[in-house]
């Protein structure tokens, strides 16, 4: 899932300056289930807004509205006719959610209520991890299904650097587990040591984050059309 | 509230039923008195309270929310009440940060069999509500919210 946390509250109330009345959208998806941007964060923000800045002498009106996916454009579709009465939407989606209204209604200012952090997972309960930096090129069938780019401060590809200390800990945080340490410990445990020692070619790094927006194309699930020479 | 009136503070108290629920009605039996401004909401474990309930009372009026549950180790639901203390001092430093003080949510623990302990803990909370005087808000109609479309669910 994309995780996310909320923006501190005076940085909102920055971004609603001068705005009198505003929408709070939710997300009832990846935001939703890491307690950032769903219905019940949506009412507890526009709660702690309405009050602080009708303290400050400055009230904003703040409504609340909660999508099933702020991702998708058919999800926010019903969202066009309400939209004319506010100055500003207030975003609770990650930032691909805040971008989709933004595209989809760009005459109305839509401002972002979370950070978006990365795409992980909880770990226990109230503790979310980075997982997956979207490569674009994955190796986990060769780490055991531990991720080195994501897991080790240094990206390494080829086993651990000199920091890591007896007990499989990172020198950059003791509290980081050495991505490497955990990869030798799980492919002992699944005996593909061997594999380790496999000399394998550079990796791929065109399809990381090099040449801007990266795009996914399913001509397969593409609105049909008719061909010409039918 | 005009000057001839003398200032009673509204307190919400989220109380579990299991414990300062049956606690305050003891103490209304036992004929010790705590604020008739305290105004009793019972719930089936403070682990229930979200902290919208909270934030929420004092949009509408409330000036003080006292949640009050299980003592420590002994909540019917086992942990409802460690869950609801965390909650509540959430929302302390929510309130701290929204310009209001954090003195005005407080969570208490009680068993059912200390009426005189609820009373004197709700009398405390009362005091201390009374010393920071009425929250300065102005009580609305509630915000409008648009739901998801018919038929689709969260």
């Amino acid at each position: 899932m994309i995780v996310a946390d909320q923006k501190p509250i005076e940085d909102i109330k920055k971004m609603l300056r001068g705005k009198k009345k505003v929408l709070a959208i939710g997300c009832g998806t990846c935001v939703a289930v890491c307690f950032a941007g769903g219905k019940r964060e949506v009412g507890v923000l526009s709660s702690a807004l309405r009050m602080s800045t009708e303290l400050d002498g400055e009230p904003v009106q703040i409504d609340e509205a909660i999508v099933q996916r702020q991702c998708e454009k058919e999800f926010i579709e019903h969202l066009g006719s309400q939209l004319g009465e506010y100055d500003a939407v207030l975003s609770l989606g990650c930032g691909v959610g805040v971008q989709t209204l933004a595209d989809h209604y760009p005459t109305t200012r839509i401002l972002p209520g979370l950070n978006t952090k990365f795409m992980g997972g909880p770990t226990e309960q109230g503790v979310w991890e980075e997982r997956c930096q979207g490569c674009g090129d994955c190796m986990l069938e060769y780490t055991g299904g531990i991720c080195p780019i994501t897991r080790c401060a240094k990206q390494l590809m080829n086993g651990p650097c000199g920091g890591t200390d007896e007990g499989g800990r990172c020198e950059v945080d003791p509290d980081t587990p050495c991505a490497w340490f955990d990869i030798w410990e799980r492919m002992e445990t699944l005996e593909l040591q061997d594999e380790l020692m496999q000399i394998r070619p550079p990796k791929d790094w065109s399809t990381s984050r090099d040449g801007g927006r990266r795009k996914i194309v399913r001509k397969d699930l593409q609105k049909p059309t008719i061909e010409d020479d039918n | 509230m005009d000057d001839t009136t003398t200032y009673e503070p509204q307190i919400i108290a989220f109380c579990c039923m299991h414990c300062a629920y049956a606690a305050a009605d003891l103490a209304g039996s036992s004929r010790i008195a705590y604020p008739p401004s305290l105004k009793i909401v019972a719930i089936p474990c403070t682990g229930r309270t979200d902290m919208g309930h909270i934030l929420k009372s004092f949009e509408d009026g409330a000036d003080g929310v006292l949640v009050a549950g299980c003592l420590e180790g002994r909540c019917h639901f086992q942990s409802g009440n460690l869950y609801a203390r965390q909650r509540v001092e959430h929302v302390a430093e929510l309130l701290d940060q929204i310009g209001m003080q954090s003195e005005r949510a407080r969570m208490i623990n009680v068993s059912a069999g200390q009426g005189a302990r609820f009373a004197e803990l709700a009398n405390e909370f009362a005091e201390t509500i009374a010393a920071l005087g009425p929250t300065g808000l102005k009580k609305k109609s509630p915000p409008r919210e648009i739901p998801l479309p018919e038929g689709k669910t969260e």
